[in-house]
């Protein structure tokens, strides 16, 4: 590819969505069409495939004074951020009308929502394609600054308390990050790296076995704990169920789905750096510590959850929980396994939310024990739900079996049978958990109401983006086909030392 | 300026950075609060200068000019207006009293210079020597984040450990680049104007701004 080329394919992803916004928050005479929404996911998508053709043959390309690169990992999270976003800005317009007829939101509101998901999607393919470690903080921490005011949406008590614990927490957590960042910054320019390349990713996984490996340490434990406050995995993990609960499920779909998986790919980022460095016992013992503790908080209050959308969000912490854990193994399996495992719960953690939205709306309750054999009520929401939580249970056909599989596989034959087994274990209570309560929600009888006739509800066109992410979960469970090659290289980038 | 002069200077300015957390953390007024951080912003400014001075870099001059006005200025007046909105301008009931706030403001300290010893040994240089001041007053900025009940009393810690932070990084390494110190500062305000205008939403549907009514929420 020539530089020109490279330079748009780069900066695409970054400025369109951003452009869309500004156009989305100029724009006050009229409402937008709701397929204009769609620009953005299918520029971020179309920018994956055309870096992931790139980078499998040429290698890893660079842009705009290495402000900008794109290697095999960065592909693969580009894919998987364009077909997320994909599903939910499709989803959005259906959202919001039912939230303008329940009288939720108005005319300016819905302005802003589509603002502000555009900048959060522009900000987080920033965090996916920058090469400097600095700018990359930066945009994760923009992140949560756009999304506060899409958790406080609708102005209630509740998502008020949820934009102000995100928002604190968040921030708070990501402020560690920035000062492991310094750290890591101050023993490269130690170990005698230029300013202007100390916080380059590449240069500094070339000569990270020069750095410091007491200040990398320290530096690397405050990477985990603050990325991870993002990423939902404990100490700083309190924001998660409320912020996901409160949410737009579309927006629950996107923070949950991909920001989770964004976050999470720093820590893999600078694992690099710190393996080099101190070797990969310490951040081994980091990861998989957080992964077991986030896996058993999340196994145990799903066991008593009673509110689906927050059995969503544990859900969501119990697979980032798997994936750090995978990180944690290390091998090129563990990390296939865990970038394969983000995609595959990216697409059916979007299902699921998105479904999750259109219940909110037929039952008007967010609480398990309210809603009653939704298979009877809405067949197709019912099947789309049914079917997004089988896949987040780990059950074939869908790719999550083949992701856990691996993990478990890769982390036996490394050596951490006892990590994995207790893994295991808590995702079985997990497992146990959530079939139960989505079966409570699924079957039944219909309470006999005269008021009510029973005329079961129909999604329409709003089934669709259920159907297709449903469809490329279960395809890529089935094979990975055509993105095989990238996946191993993605792969071999964190996990081929 | 000469090598005494310079590490002399500079033990001031880490010193009063130091003592203006130890104040947040001592008064309850908020008011107060928002009159020494600004002065805090202008001791880490007062680094800042300093470094550059002594390392004959202009630029990283005109980054203490960029951090005069953001921590010194516009921070402080964001605050000050919050207030003026509100009126809540005591902290009620801290979760930590005073005695035993000051007390663990000392076991911090001294937690950050046990934890920076590395830091200090890789390159031991006036400037790095003084670098557990930083990471002291980014401990006192958590401390008083979870400690603190009202809404505005989190956002000064929050901003302390912002500070402290901002210190560590001058410190350690003169700063981080330019472009990362842009997008920093510029996301710090952002965050602060979200959190204010959460603040007021907060007053809008509770009535008060007391974080420990925040408990729709839980399982």
């Amino acid at each position: 590819m020539n530089p020109a080329a490279t330079t748009v394919v780069l900066f695409a992803p970054v400025a369109v969505p951003l452009i869309t916004a500004a156009v989305f928050a100029a724009t006050r005479r009229r409402d937008l069409t709701a397929w204009a929404g769609l620009l953005s996911p299918a520029t971020i998508l179309a920018g994956g495939i055309t870096l992931a053709v790139t980078v499998t043959r040429h290698g890893p390309v660079a842009t705009g004074n290495r402000l900008l690169r794109a290697d095999a990992l960065t592909a693969w999270m580009l894919l998987v951020v364009g077909a997320v976003a994909t599903l939910a800005c499709a989803a959005g317009p259906a959202y919001l009308a039912h939230e303008r007829a329940a009288g939720h939101t108005d005319k300016s509101g819905t302005r802003r929502y589509n603002m502000l998901v555009h900048a959060f999607l522009g900000a987080m393919c920033a965090a996916v394609l920058a090469a400097n470690l600095g700018v990359l903080w930066v945009a994760i921490e923009a992140t949560t600054i756009v999304t506060a005011f899409l958790v406080g949406h609708r102005r209630t008590r509740a998502s008020v308390e949820a934009a102000w614990k995100y928002v604190v927490i968040c921030s708070a957590g990501i402020a560690l990050a920035f000062l492991g960042t310094v750290l890591i910054y101050y023993a490269a320019r130690q170990a005698g790296i230029s300013e202007a390349s100390a916080l380059d990713w590449p240069t500094l996984a070339a000569h990270a076995d020069r750095l410091d490996p007491d200040v990398t340490r320290l530096g690397m434990a405050l990477i985990v704990i603050g990325f991870g406050a993002k990423a939902g995995l404990v100490p700083l993990h309190a924001w998660l169920p409320d912020a996901h609960s409160q949410a737009p499920a579309p927006v629950s779909a996107l923070m949950s789905g991909v920001l989770l998986a964004v976050s999470f790919t720093a820590v893999l980022r600078y694992k690099v750096i710190a393996d080099a460095a101190v070797g990969p016992e310490f951040t081994r013992i980091l990861l998989a510590t957080a992964a077991l503790l986030t896996l058993a908080l999340a196994a145990s209050v799903l066991l008593g959850q009673r509110d689906y959308k927050r059995m969503l969000a544990y859900s969501s912490m119990e697979h980032m929980a798997l994936i750090a854990l995978g990180a944690a193994i290390g091998s090129p399996l563990a990390i296939a396994a865990v970038l394969l495992h983000i995609a595959g719960h990216g697409l059916a953690k979007t299902v699921a939310f998105t479904s999750s939205g259109h219940i909110l709306h037929l039952q008007r309750t967010t609480r398990i024990g309210r809603v009653r054999a939704l298979l009877t009520r809405a067949p197709g929401l019912g099947a789309a739900f049914a079917l997004a939580v089988l896949a987040l249970l780990g059950l074939p056909p869908f790719s999550l079996f083949a992701s856990e599989l691996g993990i478990v596989r890769a982390g036996f034959a490394a050596g951490m049978g006892w990590p994995t087994a207790i893994a295991l274990l808590l995702v079985l209570t997990a497992f146990a958990a959530l079939a139960a309560r989505t079966a409570r929600m699924l079957l039944g009888a219909v309470p006999d109401t005269p008021a009510a006739p029973l005329r079961p509800a129909r999604l329409g066109a709003a089934g669709l983006p259920l159907a297709v992410g449903l469809a490329a979960c279960a395809a890529l469970g089935i094979t990975t086909w055509p993105l095989t090659r990238l996946l191993t290289d993605a792969a071999a980038i964190i996990g081929g030392h | 300026m000469s090598d005494s002069a310079y590490t002399q200077l500079l033990d001031l300015a880490c010193g009063a950075f130091l003592l203006a957390a130890v104040v947040v953390l001592w008064r309850r007024d908020l008011a107060t609060a928002v009159r020494v951080f600004a002065l805090q912003g202008l001791a880490l400014a007062a680094v800042a200068a300093l470094l550059g001075a002594h390392e004959h870099r202009w630029d990283l001059l005109a980054v203490a000019a960029g951090i005069g006005v953001l921590r010194a200025w516009a921070l402080p007046a964001l605050m000050r207006r919050a207030l003026a909105a509100g009126g809540e301008a005591r902290e009620s009931q801290p979760l930590v009293n005073v005695t035993a706030s000051l007390l663990t403001a000392a076991a911090l300290t001294l937690l950050a210079y046990a934890v920076s010893r590395p830091l200090v040994a890789l390159n031991p240089t006036p400037a790095t020597r003084a670098l557990p001041v930083g990471l002291a007053v980014a401990l006192i900025g958590f401390f008083i984040l979870v400690t603190r009940r009202r809404a505005l009393s989190q956002v000064v810690g929050f901003l302390l450990l912002d500070n402290g932070i901002t210190a560590v990084a001058f410190l350690a390494a003169s700063g981080v680049p330019l472009i990362v110190e842009l997008g920093v500062s510029f996301d710090v305000l952002l965050a602060v104007l979200v959190l204010r205008i959460l603040t007021t939403r907060m007053r809008a549907v509770f009535g008060h701004t007391d974080i420990d009514d925040l408990r729709e929420l839980h399982d």
